[in-house]
């Protein structure tokens, strides 16, 4: 049974999680201050993806990160490889379902702190930055970690879009999700099975996960 | 240590009232004394860096931390002063030592800053929750905290805004004290917003009297506030 799919899906999970972790965290502060104008607009462009049909957002993509594009030539040009139907267009394609979960949960929580604790960072010396650094993300810290979380199971799972921008490459872009589909049609289903089973055991135990986090009092 | 005097003209429009204030601040206690929804927080806010006024000047001294003329608006962090809040706004995911070593400037030595925070705890009278989060704080050390945390910075002007409003009589008056004890031995300007007047009388050098936004009367803290009547009985 070949389980190299499963150890791409988990790769190409963690490199979406981590950039939809800096990116959303980066948005969801700028939206919870403020300080994006259209902020609402701005908040549902990137909540869309999360009803948006894959076909969508993978048309999207390829308009915006293929190799016509002006983002895709530079890409190909610097890394000598382009981002579609490679594993830098699967991470894309993760990226793009895991960010809107991690932007809303964080805003929610960067929100939930009590701003007079923010103003007497500041009357205490603390730059914006530093009061940012020092009160509101160690306060938040629940509510964004069961954004990452939930962000994580999100991309561990992605299917349409990784299909539309990555393609079905085995041992390239063929990730879990997309060889168990493969496995089903061709009617190989015991293939299948043991991906389906770590899929749903990870997506249950960390939203389980996700849920208790989201419980905790602001202060452990 | 300086002894200067804090000079505070500002407006400011909010939804239900215009604040138009001016006054100074000498060295010692001065009360800002009226009913609530005076704008008495609004013009310690905006003291404080936290709200920007419409127009004005705020100075320490010669030191200008706002004037809307001339375009200058030192940020909050910079105007090395100490606001405590109403709600206190101790951070709850640090220890009262942190806390307190949080205001405490970042160029002195961690450990120093570490001893000197210890120092202020104790003559606060709360030492023995140093090690602690303010979740298990009583009123009073939660109050006595938020003070140590004011004073230990080494602020210019020090601003209180109901700070001890919840607190019954006997500790109200017990804190009172300790700040003046703190201001007199540091000559430093402090504001400190309060509409009971036994404690405006027992802690104030002075007084301003504000009423929807505009100052009715400034003077001795005895000439301004009226002796409570009530109060004393309670």
């Amino acid at each position: 049974m070949d389980l190299s799919p499963l150890v791409l899906s988990f790769e190409v999970a963690f490199a979406a999680t981590l950039v939809a972790t800096v990116l959303g965290l980066g948005i969801a502060a700028a939206l919870a201050k403020g300080r994006v104008p259209g902020g609402d607009l701005f908040d549902g462009v990137i909540t869309a993806p999360m009803v948006l049909p894959p076909t969508v957002l993978g048309y999207y993509v390829l308009v915006g990160f293929g190799r016509r594009s002006a983002i895709g030539r530079l890409f190909e040009a610097v890394t000598g490889t382009s981002i579609v139907f490679t594993l830098t267009g699967a991470i894309l394609a993760a990226t793009i379902g895991a960010l809107p979960l991690v932007v809303m949960a964080s805003r929610a929580a960067l929100e939930g702190v009590d701003p007079t604790l923010v103003r007497a960072a500041r009357t205490l010396g603390a730059s914006p930055l530093r009061a940012f650094l020092t009160v509101e993300l160690p306060l938040s810290l629940p509510g964004i970690s069961a954004g990452v979380l939930l962000g994580f199971a999100r991309s561990l799972g992605d299917f349409g879009v990784t299909l539309m921008v990555a393609g079905d490459i085995p041992g390239k872009t063929q990730t879990a999700s997309l060889a168990i589909y493969d496995a089903i049609q061709a009617n190989r289903e015991e293939d299948a099975l043991l991906m389906i089973l770590v899929l749903t055991v990870v997506a249950v135990a960390v939203l389980y996960v996700a849920r208790k986090l989201s419980r905790l009092p602001r202060v452990l | 240590m300086s002894s200067e005097t804090l000079s505070v003209r500002l407006r400011k429009s909010l939804p239900a009232l215009t604040v138009e204030v001016t006054f100074e601040v000498p060295p010692g206690v001065t009360i800002l004394f009226g009913p609530s929804g005076a704008g008495k927080s609004t013009t310690l806010s905006a003291i404080a860096g936290i709200v920007r006024p419409d127009a004005g000047r705020v100075a320490l001294g010669d030191v200008t931390l706002y004037d809307s003329e001339r375009a200058i608006d030192v940020p909050a962090e910079s105007r090395r002063l100490s606001l405590v809040f109403q709600s206190l706004a101790l951070f709850p995911h640090l220890t009262a030592r942190q806390n307190v070593e949080y205001g405490i400037d970042r160029k002195v030595a961690a450990s120093e800053r570490t001893e000197r925070a210890s120092r202020m705890l104790e003559r606060m009278k709360v030492a023995h929750v140093a090690d602690r989060r303010p979740s298990t704080f009583s009123g009073g050390e939660a109050q006595r905290v938020a003070l140590a945390r004011a004073f230990a910075r080494e602020p210019r002007v020090v601003l209180l805004d109901e700070a001890f409003s919840a607190m019954d009589r006997e500790l109200r008056y017990e804190l009172g004290r300790e700040v003046r004890a703190m201001v007199d031995e540091l000559r430093i300007p402090t504001l400190l917003v309060t509409h009971h007047r036994m404690e405006a009388r027992l802690v104030g050098d002075r007084a301003v009297l504000i009423r929807d936004g505009r100052i009715e009367a400034e003077g001795p803290v005895r000439d301004v506030v009226p002796a409570p009547e009530r109060e004393q009985q309670r």
